[in-house]
Formats: structure tokens, sequence, C-alpha cells
């Protein structure tokens, strides 16, 4: 996964489970120890995307528009990287049994990693985070007694 | 017979053991959703998860108010199958497409991971199509992620 797309999932985990707030760039930056101008460039991509929307002045910021339940991490990725396999030849037919044995292990991979991304909404990220801070949590309890 | 307890906005619901008298309408179900009838199909499942080794196999149907049958999951313990300790293994689940959006599916996974609880099972297993981005996306949020194995597959007429 490229930065920016891992970049741009971290920001709407971020949006999406405070969707009264507005969340500045410098508050995300911070808290992923990102550079706000890289998460700028980032947001922009969201925002073309109908999944953020900015509110400029003080107390601005950016708010999630999207359906957390609906927005899969293929949606955000596809955004920022092409998500097939290429053959790399400029004509598929020079390629030879060697080179398409690989693209075939290739493909195989890509098709597992896309059905993956695909079926893990934002909603469903949110779940799974819960899950951990609230087992994080429970374990803190127990190393205190 | 279990009544699920119900949030206000939920519809009513009867998740029960499926029944013979429910086999037709479980092939019209089937066939609304997958595009085939498999009659002699549901028949054998009824058969082999509804009327034996019903302490470990489960063929449950979702009813309303007026006995439609909005959807079914059917499943079971298995044990020592590719080299696994006995856990629960969900092979079909169906919600009438009229019907979704309203909590049926989650109701019927609910209800029988419970019955895979009952009988000492912690781990609940399942294979989807990779392009059934509907039947991921619904496995996932219920906080499925990926299993130890990967499902090969030969076709027999490349075979050597």
């Amino acid at each position: 996964m490229q930065k920016s797309s891992r970049l741009a999932i971290l920001a709407l985990i971020e949006l999406a489970a405070n969707p009264e707030r507005q969340i500045s760039t410098a508050e995300i930056g911070e808290k992923y120890r990102v550079s706000a101008h890289h998460l700028a460039k980032v947001l922009l991509t969201l925002g073309r995307a109908g999944l953020v929307q900015s509110i400029r002045g003080v107390g601005g910021g950016y708010s999630f528009t999207g359906n957390a339940r609906r927005v899969t991490l293929y949606d955000i990725i596809s955004l920022f990287e092409d998500t097939e396999v290429k053959c790399r030849l400029s004509d598929p037919a020079d390629a030879n049994p060697e080179e398409w044995a690989l693209f075939d292990v290739s493909k195989e991979i890509n098709d597992i990693s896309n059905a993956t991304y695909g079926s893990i909404t934002l909603a469903t990220m949110l779940m799974q985070i819960d899950k951990r801070k609230k087992a994080q949590e429970r374990r803190a309890e127990v190393a205190a007694k | 017979m279990n009544q699920t307890p119900q949030k206000p906005e939920e519809m009513a619901l009867e998740i029960r053991r499926a029944t013979a008298d429910d086999l037709e309408r479980v092939v019209e179900l089937d066939a609304r959703v997958t595009g085939q009838a498999k009659p002699e199909y549901w028949a054998d499942i009824f058969e082999r998860f509804g009327t034996r080794r019903q302490q470990e196999r489960f063929f449950l149907v979702a009813t309303t108010d007026d006995g439609a049958i909005a959807g079914l999951i059917a499943g079971e313990v298995r044990g020592w199958e590719f080299g696994s300790e006995p856990c629960g293994w969900v092979f079909a689940v169906s919600v009438d497409p009229d019907q979704r959006e309203q909590h049926i599916g989650e109701r019927l996974f609910h209800e029988i991971c419970a019955r895979f609880r009952d009988v000492g099972i912690s781990k609940v297993r399942n294979m989807v199509r990779r392009d059934n981005q509907l039947l991921m996306s619904f496995f996932r949020s219920e906080g499925m992620v990926a299993g130890p194995y990967i499902q090969l597959e030969l076709n027999l007429d490349d075979a050597p």
C-alpha cells in the first residue's frame, strides 16, 4: 500500500470516528506523525471524491461526508493507486511462458488483496479499532491490579 | 424456537430450525438470490442438517409474522478436516433481497454462533467467493477475518 493510500485511510478513520467534529490537518498530522503538507494533498483528493468537506477559518477543519458502511478500503486506495497488475510489456503477445507464469502469481496475490480491501468498510475498521481499544483497556486494568 | 431479542426499529422475526414444510419456500428464496432453483440440493441439506446430528448441525430459518421466510443460515461443527480442531462452519446464508438492511443476516449469524458456543465451539469459519463483495463485507462487519488457510483448486482437464 502506498503512503498516500495509508494516510487517506487513517485520515478517513479519524474523521468517520468523529462525524460531529471538524478536525484540522494539524491534529491528524500530529496523531499519525505525518506532514500537514502531504496530508493536505491527500485530503484534497478525498474532497474531490466527495468523502470529506473542508470548513475554513477558526475552528474549521475537515469532516467526513461519506457513508462509513459503504466506503471500502479498496475505494480509498483506488483514488491514489492503480490497483490492477500490469503485464509490463508493451504487447502481451511478446511475453514468454516464464513471464506469464510470474504474471499469474502476481495477479493471484493482487486479486486476493483487492478482494480483501474491497470487503472492509470504514465502519468495519472502526469496529475492529474499538475491539482493540477495549482489549487494551482490559489488559491495563488487569495489569493495574 | 427462539424469539430473538429485537431493537424497537427491527422487524419481528422468529429464528428456528427449518422443517420439511419450509423446503418449498427455502428453494424459492435461494432461487431469488442465486438465480438457480435447487430443490434436490435443499432436500438433501434438510435431510442431513435438519434431521440428523442436531447437536452439531444447524439449518435455521428466520420467519416473519406472516410465516414468510426472510432468511436462512446453515452450518455445522466440523473437526479435524484440514488439520483443524473442531470449529463451526457456516456454509450457507441467504436473505430475501426485498428485506435487506433489516439486520436479518446479522441475527441469523448471531443465532448460529450462539448455538455453536452452546456446544463448546469457540471458532467459526466459512468460505466466500472473493468476487461476492456483499457477503464478504457482511462477514467482515460481523468481525470475521481471514483465517490461516488458503483455498486452492485445480481444473482436472489441466491436470497431468
